[in-house]
């Protein structure tokens, strides 16, 4: 008997320095996250544009969820800083659409966090899960 | 209804043409219907004499004209500028948009600006529409002659007029005003306060209705790209088939979330709009998410600002605590 259990997409974005540092912690620790993570890896979580995030709703992503360094720690000096007030406003924008607040989440992780990642994702992805497939930001003509 | 006479205007006009200050002057002219004034560009103290318009409808911002008029000769533009225009106006200069030297402005009071559907929710056979004292005089072909007090008539952004102050000027006509007291958030804090549910609802609604026609974009003074995201065929919102409303949702979102500290409020966007959506609420939200987050800002108010979304400070908000801040007062 076959079943059909829900399992929602999530596209990570991944600061190089930090994020995806800690991804690969996560995995040489042998830590379990879910596979429905996709990572994306970026030079710096400011270099994520906020059409990146809703484009990614539109190609069928059910939950976003942006890693970076520590506010502080960025390899840049100051990227972080402004991808948090950027995701401020962006998400709280979200919010006021009526697109359900816990498919977006921003979240900073260091390389040296490896067991912080992979709660992250279980926590996110549990979530994201609840909800359930996402149908405020989807676009039709993007559904195989 | 305006406070200021049509004559003062054409007359100023007239001799900063003549005393050669200007070359052209940047006004209002009447179009097809009395409430479709536009932007014209006069050479003339004859052209001026014929078309030149101020009532009520002159509602059209200057500023983002600027952009393009002062690239095209070596002589001075006069511009008129209302006091909302004359926030634009600064927050084009902070942003190098234009040469200032090029630009000769003249502040013109206003006591705020008609809104036509406002008339046409009363008759639906408008002819002409007159001026008198308090009165705006709609004159139907069905309905004879209605006289409405034209404060009833106002626009959304001039009822809830933010300032009645020039901040830039190189002359002002009759007397300035000061900033307003206005409630222009208490829409936006209404939406705030409904259910998730509900606001996707409200959102949905006005959303599904745009027609991507793309004038907010065109007459924003925000807006000055020479090569905007959203005339890139690869961008996802070039494509105009409508499937569901995501395109229009994408379209909102981007382009409220790229005039972001830079937007000064000046309700243009609303006013173009064919299909009566309220962008402003879009635009409001960001500029009270900043007030409440970094500080008030109102863009354009002084030359030279720094808009808060190219700045930050090292104990600033986390993006969840951001959006779940307006939980306790809901």
């Amino acid at each position: 008997m076959q079943v059909n259990e829900y399992k929602p997409l999530i596209v990570a974005f991944c600061c190089n320095w930090c994020s995806y540092a800690g991804a690969d912690l996560a995995g040489n620790n042998r830590l379990n996250y879910p596979a429905d993570v996709k990572i994306i890896r970026v030079p710096c979580s400011c270099r994520v544009n906020p059409m990146f995030i809703l484009r990614a709703f539109q190609r069928g992503a059910d939950g976003v969820i942006l890693c970076g360094c520590h506010p502080g720690d960025c390899h840049y000096t100051s990227g972080n800083y402004y991808t948090r007030r950027r995701m401020s406003l962006l998400f709280s924008m979200l919010d006021y659409l009526g697109i359900e607040r816990e498919r977006t989440r921003v979240e900073w992780v260091s390389a040296a966090e490896g067991a912080k990642f992979a709660a992250t994702m279980n926590d996110f992805v549990e979530k994201v899960t609840a909800l359930g497939e996402n149908k405020r930001l989807e676009d039709l003509r993007c559904k195989k | 209804m305006q406070e200021i006479k049509r004559e003062i205007l054409i007359n100023k006009a007239k001799d900063l043409l003549a005393d050669g200050t200007v070359d052209r002057v940047l006004g209002w002219k009447a179009g097809e219907f009395d409430y479709d004034v536009t932007p014209a560009v006069f050479n003339s103290a004859d052209e001026i004499e014929g078309d030149f318009v101020w009532n009520g409808f002159c509602g059209a911002n200057f500023s983002k004209y600027l952009v393009k008029e002062t690239l095209k000769g070596d002589g001075k533009v006069l511009v008129f500028l209302k006091p909302c225009d004359t926030y634009s106006f600064n927050q084009l200069l902070t942003e190098h948009r234009f040469d200032r030297e090029k630009v000769y402005a003249v502040g013109v009071p206003c006591n705020g600006m008609v809104d036509v559907n406002k008339i046409k929710e009363e008759t639906d056979s408008v002819v002409s529409i007159d001026f008198d004292g308090g009165n705006t005089v709609v004159h139907t072909l069905y309905d004879g002659d209605l006289s409405l007090p034209t404060e009833k008539l106002l626009s959304e952004r001039c009822v809830n007029c933010k300032s009645k102050k020039h901040v830039a000027y190189d002359e002002l006509l009759g007397e300035d005003g000061e900033v307003c007291d206005s409630g222009r958030f208490d829409e936006v804090a209404r939406l705030e306060k409904m259910t998730p549910d509900e606001r996707f609802e409200f959102w949905q609604n006005e959303l599904s209705r745009c027609i991507r026609c793309n004038a907010c974009r065109d007459v924003c003074p925000a807006c000055t790209c020479e090569k905007c995201v959203f005339d890139n065929p690869e961008s996802p919102v070039e494509n105009k088939a409508p499937a569901n409303s995501f395109e229009e949702k994408m379209f909102h979102i981007i382009r409220a979330f790229h005039v972001v500290g830079r937007c000064t409020d000046c309700g243009e966007c609303s006013r173009v709009c064919p299909q009566h959506i309220p962008l402003h609420l879009l635009n409001r939200k960001f500029i009270k998410d900043i007030d409440e987050l970094y500080g008030e800002y109102q863009a354009g108010s002084v030359l030279g600002n720094r808009a808060p979304i190219v700045d930050y400070k090292l104990d600033d908000a986390e993006p969840s605590e951001a959006v779940e801040r307006g939980d306790e007062n809901a």
